[in-house]
């Protein structure tokens, strides 16, 4: 566990090996969830990504912006994963005046790197 | 049905967007555009004056402010005032000064910018000096900094305590204040930002540490001696370092873009005072 990444490719060659015996990708998913989580938290905070701190406050962040509220109790107040990828997809969807840039639509960051942040947002 | 929905789309966004729901420029005149943007602001900092807004974020961020006023006791820029007198005193090849351009008088910042009926464009005071220049045999200066930043802060000095007083004469005056103001709310570059967004829609708020100003008083203070660039730099330099900050592409400094965004944006402070040079963050 010390080594996520490690323990990632260590699965997936595993689970690549036994090709597709029913315990393997379980492993797999588990230990990429948590890379995930770690991808996540650092798309969203470098300045050259997500920079969500920005705007928003987020636990554990340095000098937060407060254009954008709190980043917290994510899982509560966003049990439907779409509507948070959506947001950050293209938040001027949903509000036309939103100040905030459409990550997924004007391609700042990749979708992989969105899913990545909401599984980050979701330990928030 | 179309047309319905569509009204009530305009009027949702008329709403939530308050002071700045134009969505043409040409939807309102410049003396509706001062008051909404007064009021709104009035409204949203209460028991700020007008002339305070001179003073950028200062006049809003009581935190920040006292650091900047021990700051303004010894200013940054003093020895460029006294560069810029020099070089307004300092005849040209030919013989002739700066004065010859200028009646004799630097204290010019009240004229500027304003609407050149002849020549149907507006005219800062950064391109009279250039022009004065090229007049008298000598070669332009750069726009963002350095000579002319220097000359700018001796006639901004002299000019300290003149109000702005932007006048728009006539349909082609208004056309290139409409221009100025599209660029002004116009979203661009990849964090899809338009001016107002940061200043208008978010100002006294924070982008990680940085308080944003209000754009009443945005044109008043220049040129600006900022400690990120440790020297002096023009408003066309600050325009363009806001449209990087967006993720665009800037337009030239004292292009026509620029000249427009500098006419509206000026006659948005009308009524507050010239206070150049300053000293920022
Ligand atoms: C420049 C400002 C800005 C940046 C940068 C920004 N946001 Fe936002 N965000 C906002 C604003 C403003 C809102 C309020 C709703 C709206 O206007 O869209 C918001 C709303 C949200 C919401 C809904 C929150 C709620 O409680 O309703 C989520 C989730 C969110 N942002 C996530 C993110 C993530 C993740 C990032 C970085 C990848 C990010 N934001 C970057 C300004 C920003
Ligand atoms: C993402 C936010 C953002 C956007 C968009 C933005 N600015 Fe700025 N601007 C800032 C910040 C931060 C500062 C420095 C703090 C302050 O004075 O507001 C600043 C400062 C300024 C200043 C100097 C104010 C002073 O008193 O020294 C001017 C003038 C200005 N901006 C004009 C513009 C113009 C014109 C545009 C659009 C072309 C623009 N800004 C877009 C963030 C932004």
């Amino acid at each position: 566990m010390r080594n996520p990444a490690r323990h990632a490719t260590i699965a997936l060659t595993l689970a690549a090996l036994f090709g597709g015996a029913s315990l393997m990708p379980q492993v797999a998913s588990a230990a990429k969830h948590e890379d995930r989580v770690a991808m996540g938290k650092e798309v969203a905070w470098d300045r050259k990504t997500g920079n969500c701190l920005a705007c928003h406050m987020m636990p554990g962040g340095n000098l937060p912006g407060d254009i954008g509220p709190p980043l917290i109790a994510m899982k509560a107040r966003f049990p439907d994963r779409q509507k948070l990828f959506d947001q950050i997809y293209d938040a001027t969807k949903k509000n036309p005046e939103s100040r905030m840039p459409p990550f997924g639509k004007h391609k700042i960051i990749s979708n992989a790197d969105i899913d990545a942040i909401i599984d980050y947002l979701y330990t928030l | 049905m179309k047309m319905k929905k569509l009204a009530i789309a305009a009027l949702c966004a008329l709403v939530a967007n308050g002071a700045f729901a134009a969505k043409k420029a040409t939807d309102t005149t410049p003396e509706e555009d001062l008051k909404t943007y007064r009021d709104y602001f009035f409204k949203r900092f209460p028991g700020v004056p007008l002339q305070e807004y001179a003073n950028g974020v200062y006049a809003i961020d009581k935190v920040s402010r006292d650091s900047w006023e021990a700051i303004e006791e010894f200013p940054p820029y003093e020895p460029m005032i006294e560069e810029g007198e020099t070089m307004w005193n300092t005849p040209f090849a030919n013989g002739k000064t700066y004065g010859s351009c200028f009646n004799d008088d630097p204290a010019q910042r009240k004229h500027f910018p304003r609407w050149d009926d002849e020549r149907k464009t507006v005219v800062t005071l950064p391109m009279a000096i250039n022009e004065c220049r090229s007049k008298n045999g000598e070669k332009p200066l750069k726009y963002k900094k350095g000579a002319i930043a220097n000359l700018l802060a001796y006639m901004a000095y002299e000019s300290r305590g003149q109000k702005t007083n932007v006048k728009i004469p006539n349909k082609d005056a208004l056309a290139a204040y409409d221009k100025g103001k599209t660029v002004y709310f116009a979203r661009r570059g990849q964090l899809n930002f338009s001016c107002a967004s940061c200043h208008m829609q978010s100002a006294g708020q924070k982008v990680r540490a940085d308080i944003l100003s209000p754009v009443l008083g945005h044109t008043t203070g220049w040129p600006v001696y900022r400690s990120k660039w440790g020297e002096l730099g023009t408003l066309h330099r600050r325009f363009g370092g806001c449209m990087k900050q967006m993720r665009a592409k800037p337009y030239k400094a004292q292009g026509e873009e620029f000249r427009d965004l500098e006419y509206f944006l000026t006659h948005v402070s009308n009524g507050i005072e010239f206070n150049g040079p300053s000293a920022r963050k």
